[in-house]
């Protein structure tokens, strides 16, 4: 039976997988997606062991220095004197690490719950669902922010309360597809060896609607990115002496007409790296040949 | 299903689902740590007691949860906690219509300007407009509200002095450009994205090639056939752009310093006034809903064959 299984399964993905492949590698926006991303992420991990300042190290001798090649404050420095390459480089790296985290806790959650739904189908699908149309029709950013505000601002809350805004969408678009996935033969042929719903869905399921996921996953860290940037604007997120990129902007936007670099260069390492993300799920999404929305 | 049937039936699901988002507010800050008359230094006891017994602070709180839905029946929000000598229905009626016309503006412009923006895109593929729509959407990601206002400011406020980089004087629309634009960029670009995939979709269809076999011009054909179907996925955005928008106004009028209800939300549960917090969910809340709702009805009328239901 598991030998029957295979043929059907097996062409079609890595039809679907090599296609795919040819495609990405093609695509002009994808390679300098990539680049872009490699760049920041060299930067995020290795920016800081090249500079000899500290993150936290307050130097009054040079506050508010524009940024120069001449002193060791490559990027300048903010109103304290912290030095600003270091620090946005920190802050790259805290944004990197919450849009990864947060974007696959929401994508775990959104995978089994869609594809329960898609792969049972019927009464509990419709109850699922409309449990999905339920939450997506309220402000769940509001709720988020009220949940931030009100219960510290501890990292773990932010990548859950990021991440349960985050898994509605993954879970309509993986219902979609177990839906399409659990009419084929290779899912009967299981049900016939004996495999329980858990591990079809787990084993079956799952492994047939990855591509689509991995394409709007793309798509959501820089969502989540955002958003945590917006939260930390905001001084809901990360917390001081540390920094994210949303509170060196913030930080900057107060200090824009005496040292417009504090705001111009956080800012633009989270524009480079939304464009990055976006440029490359876009190009996943057309390699993956899926409709936009 | 009528019109009239599917507005009643809409709006009478409207109520439990604001019950429900207002019962979890209520319990959800109200369990929260901290209080709303917390001070650097601790209030003497008797203080503190009186002032929970003027809120009502000091009865069961289920019992503070029925007299506040007793309230809300009554479009009473009750007294804010920070705000002495107002109610939340004060400041939101001081605050919504800034914020309501900026909001409003910016929604309308970010639809006009996105559906005229992603339609030329789609007839002229490769050209000008497709690449502005590029351009545009590339912007709309990467630069976020907290960015573009203080940016938009440093250029036109700082540098060339053509317009404020803040406050606000009822009535000058020099105060409101850069907060619109801020705001309406981001739906902007979403919406000419969506409308240029739509209405290419559109113009590839066989009634299309129909409308262009009859000799009619390209531009008859755009705007009397292709745009109505093409201008669906659009309105199903209507809500999202929304949530947008007002998500973009809680920054956007703090830093243009705009005497908005965008601040309240935040600044309310940072300072437990438990109430302020409520209002404001319920107000946001119910202009997503019905927003949710105008979409539903705008897109029965623009597709004959969907049909309306609650």
């Amino acid at each position: 039976m598991r030998a029957a299984a295979h043929p059907a399964e097996g062409p079609i993905a890595t039809g679907l997988w090599r296609g795919a492949w040819r495609h990405l590698r093609a695509s002009r926006a994808a390679w300098t997606a990539v680049a872009i991303l490699a760049a920041l992420l060299l930067l995020a991990l290795a920016g800081p062991l090249l500079n000899p300042n500290h993150y936290d190290a307050i130097d009054w001798s040079c506050v508010a220095m524009p940024p120069g090649l001449r002193h060791a404050h490559w990027w300048g420095t903010d109103g304290l004197g912290r030095d600003l390459f270091v620090r946005t480089c920190q802050g790259l790296r805290i944004s990197l690490a919450i849009g990864v985290i947060a974007t696959s806790v929401s994508l775990a959650v959104g995978i089994v719950y869609g594809a329960t739904a898609g792969f049972a189908g019927g009464r509990v699908d419709h109850l699922m669902m409309r449990v999905i149309e339920i939450l997506s029709g309220l402000p769940l950013i509001f709720f988020v922010i009220v949940l931030t505000v009100v219960f510290g601002r501890s990292v773990e809350l932010l990548f859950f309360a990021i991440g349960a805004i985050g898994w509605l969408t993954t879970a309509r678009i993986v219902r979609g597809q177990a839906m399409v996935v659990r009419g084929r033969e290779f899912i009967e042929a299981a049900r016939v060896a004996g495999a329980g719903p858990v591990s079809i869905v787990l084993r079956h399921v799952v492994p047939n609607v990855i591509g689509p996921v991995i394409a709007y996953g793309t798509l959501t860290v820089p969502q989540i990115v955002l958003f945590e940037s917006f939260l930390s604007f905001l001084g809901l997120g990360v917390q001081e002496p540390h920094a994210s990129l949303g509170t060196l902007i913030s930080a900057g936007a107060a200090e824009m007409q005496s040292a417009p670099w504090m705001l111009l260069i956080p800012g633009s390492m989270l524009a480079l790296l939304l464009i990055a993300f976006h440029l490359l799920g876009d190009a996943l999404r057309d390699a993956l040949e899926l409709d936009e929305r | 299903m009528s019109t009239l049937r599917f507005l009643i039936a809409r709006l009478s699901s409207a109520v439990p689902t604001l019950l429900c988002i207002v019962t979890i507010t209520f319990f959800l800050i109200r369990f929260a740590p901290g209080g709303p008359f917390d001070q650097e230094q601790a209030l003497p006891a008797d203080v503190a007691a009186n002032l929970n017994a003027a809120y009502g602070l000091d009865r069961p709180i289920v019992d503070q949860y029925l007299r506040y839905l007793h309230g809300l029946l009554h479009g009473d929000f009750g007294p804010s906690f920070r705000y002495r000598d107002f109610t939340v229905t004060e400041l939101i009626d001081q605050g919504l219509p800034v914020s309501f016309t900026l909001g409003g503006i910016a929604l309308l412009i970010a639809v006009i300007a996105g559906v005229g923006v992603g339609t030329l895109a789609a007839v002229g593929r490769g050209g000008m407009a497709d690449r502005t729509v590029l351009g545009l959407a590339v912007l709309g990601v990467a630069v976020p509200s907290f960015v573009l206002l203080p940016a938009l400011g440093l250029l036109f406020g700082v540098e060339l002095h053509w317009l404020p980089v803040a406050g606000w004087n009822p009535g000058r629309v020099d105060d409101m450009v850069l907060p619109v634009v801020t705001l309406a960029l981001p739906p902007l670009a979403y919406i000419a994205r969506l409308q240029r995939g739509s209405m290419s979709e559109a113009l590839q269809s066989p009634y299309v090639r129909t409308a262009f076999a009859k000799g009619l011009p390209l531009r008859t054909v755009v705007l009397r056939h292709a745009l109505r179907p093409a201008l669906i996925p659009v309105v199903s955005y209507l809500a999202p752009a929304g949530a947008m928008v007002m998500t973009g106004s809680l920054v956007v009028e703090t830093i243009a310093g705009l005497p908005g209800i965008g601040r309240y939300l935040v600044q309310g549960a940072l300072n437990r006034d438990y109430t302020l917090v409520l209002g404001m969910v319920i107000v946001y809340s119910t202009l997503l809903i019905a927003l949710g709702l105008v979409a539903d009805l705008l897109i029965a009328a623009l597709d004959p064959r969907v049909s309306l239901e609650a």
